[in-house]
């Protein structure tokens, strides 16, 4: 039983570690990207179809990629930054490039949602590329952008049980190596509880969040 | 002002290519509220998204306070936008921010100091009449406040010219009017231009010294308000006055005042 605990407790610990780090990472990442993609498109505040088309190639082919498959690719990435391919630090790594090209989507998803009015007022006051980033799209697309950020959260989180199989640690470890190869169902049953109480809690907050900020601004929808 | 020549734009769509401006020449004086009329897909809205190039013309100039706006790179234009303000339709007030911040914005992109902005925000919302709302968000706006505070925003910077794209269009008649006093008394006392795009001839009546009545992209007339309503020569200006003055029989007729 003790052991049981021990288990569990390390395993969570490893993966709300490697989710909110691994998000984080990846969001530094594809926030700017998915700014970069929105604002080159057409009349925007840095029109200009080779960036756009050039960009948006590269976020496909990151996409594109079988996650297990990039995970392993990347490994070598991981031995050079943190000098190890085992653990749930060296799986930041991979974690956060193939979150990016995901989280670029998202975000500019979020951004196109912001009514072209408002993008065509700020143009005609003269607005910058940086300007149109920091103080126009990321405000106005907020409540968008966290709803967004609990499907990125959520999406690291299962992506870290891929990254389990191959040594990363955490509950999607735990499921593999007790609850699959040794047969242990308890520890199968309770990682999967843990993790659906995980996704729960994310949604829950993101909703909480973008709903408080709708109301702030009098929005109701 | 506002010297617009040979102004050219096509649209292509996937089904049909349509010319919007088919060879505008348009001048407009510094201090004139001038009315661009027409009805529907004239071109209007179009001609006057080129003045400050949201839309860019495919060929033929526009010069604005006396610079070739067609010629300037993406920076200038940036620079040579804050001198000229924009009001639209549906207001387009950025929602994250309050009544205060929607009307700071224009001031903290061209770099002005939080004193400075916090002062010139308390003269424009007293001009608007908005004061008492400072500190609300767009959402909890009617139409006619959200309108005054894009005003006040479109005129942060001291703009010498004013564009208007259908600005009272979504207004009832009452708020119509009292916007279009507050851009009169704007235009008399700090002896702004005023390019106003609109399909109410009421509204280039009440406030407009000159108009352009457009149709298929062409101007078809344009002249002092008196002279082009009182005697329209067109026919798209003939079609325009006979239906204002059509529905406003019909009004004095239903109140009893026709018989």
């Amino acid at each position: 039983m003790n052991q049981f605990s021990t288990l569990l407790a390390q395993g969570l610990q490893d993966t709300v570690y490697m989710t909110l780090l691994a998000s984080a990472i990846g969001m530094l990442i594809g926030l700017p990207l998915g700014a970069v993609l929105t604002i080159t498109s057409g009349n925007h505040a840095l029109e200009s179809p080779r960036i756009n088309r050039g960009l948006g190639v590269a976020v496909n082919m990151g996409r594109s990629f079988p996650s297990l498959i990039l995970i392993i690719l990347l490994l070598p990435l991981s031995r050079l930054l943190v000098g190890t391919t085992l653990g749930p630090t060296a799986a930041l790594v991979p974690l956060s490039m193939e979150m990016a090209p995901f989280i670029a989507r998202v975000s500019e998803n979020a951004f196109k949602e912001v009514d072209k009015g408002k993008i065509e007022a700020a143009l005609a006051m003269g607005t910058g590329p940086w300007a149109m980033v920091c103080k126009v799209l990321v405000p106005e697309a907020l409540p968008s952008l966290v709803r967004g950020t609990t499907l990125i959260v959520i999406s690291t989180l299962g992506l870290t049980a891929i990254a389990g199989c191959i040594g990363a640690g955490g509950l999607g470890s735990l499921a593999i190596r007790y609850g699959y190869q040794r047969f242990r169902t308890d520890i199968m049953v309770a990682t999967v509880a843990l993790l659906i109480l995980l996704v729960t809690g994310i949604q829950l907050t993101g909703n909480l969040i973008a709903r408080h900020i709708g109301r702030r601004r009098h929005i109701y929808e | 002002m506002i010297e617009v020549r040979d102004l050219r734009k096509t649209f292509t769509t996937p089904a049909a290519q349509v010319q919007a401006l088919a060879g505008v020449d348009l001048t407009v004086r510094q201090g004139d509220i001038f009315g661009i009329v027409g009805f529907s897909g004239s071109g209007k809205s179009t001609l006057l998204r080129c003045i400050n190039l949201l839309e860019r013309p495919d060929s033929g100039t526009v010069t604005l306070a006396g610079r070739e706006t067609t010629a300037l790179d993406r920076h200038q234009l940036g620079l040579l936008r804050r001198k000229v303000g924009m009001i639209f339709q549906h207001f387009h007030l950025f929602d994250a921010r309050t009544v205060r911040a929607n009307i700071a914005y224009p001031l903290e992109i061209a770099g002005i100091g939080n004193r400075a902005i916090g002062r010139r925000v308390g003269e424009l919302a007293s001009l608007v009449g908005i004061t008492e709302k400072l500190d609300a968000y767009p959402g909890q706006l009617s139409g006619g406040q959200k309108q005054r505070v894009a005003i006040a925003r479109a005129l942060a910077n001291e703009p010498k010219v004013l564009l208007s794209d259908e600005a009272t269009s979504a207004l009832d008649p009452e708020t119509t009017w009292s916007i279009l006093q507050l851009l009169k008394d704007i235009n008399r006392n700090m002896g702004l231009t005023i390019a106003l795009v609109t399909h109410e001839l009421d509204v280039v009546r009440a406030v407009c010294n000159r108009v352009a009545v457009l149709e298929s992209g062409r101007i078809v007339e344009t002249g002092d308000v008196g002279t082009v309503f009182g005697n329209p020569r067109s026919p798209a200006a003939r079609r325009l006055v006979a239906i204002s003055t059509g529905f406003r029989e019909g009004t004095l007729f239903t109140d009893g005042g026709g018989i």
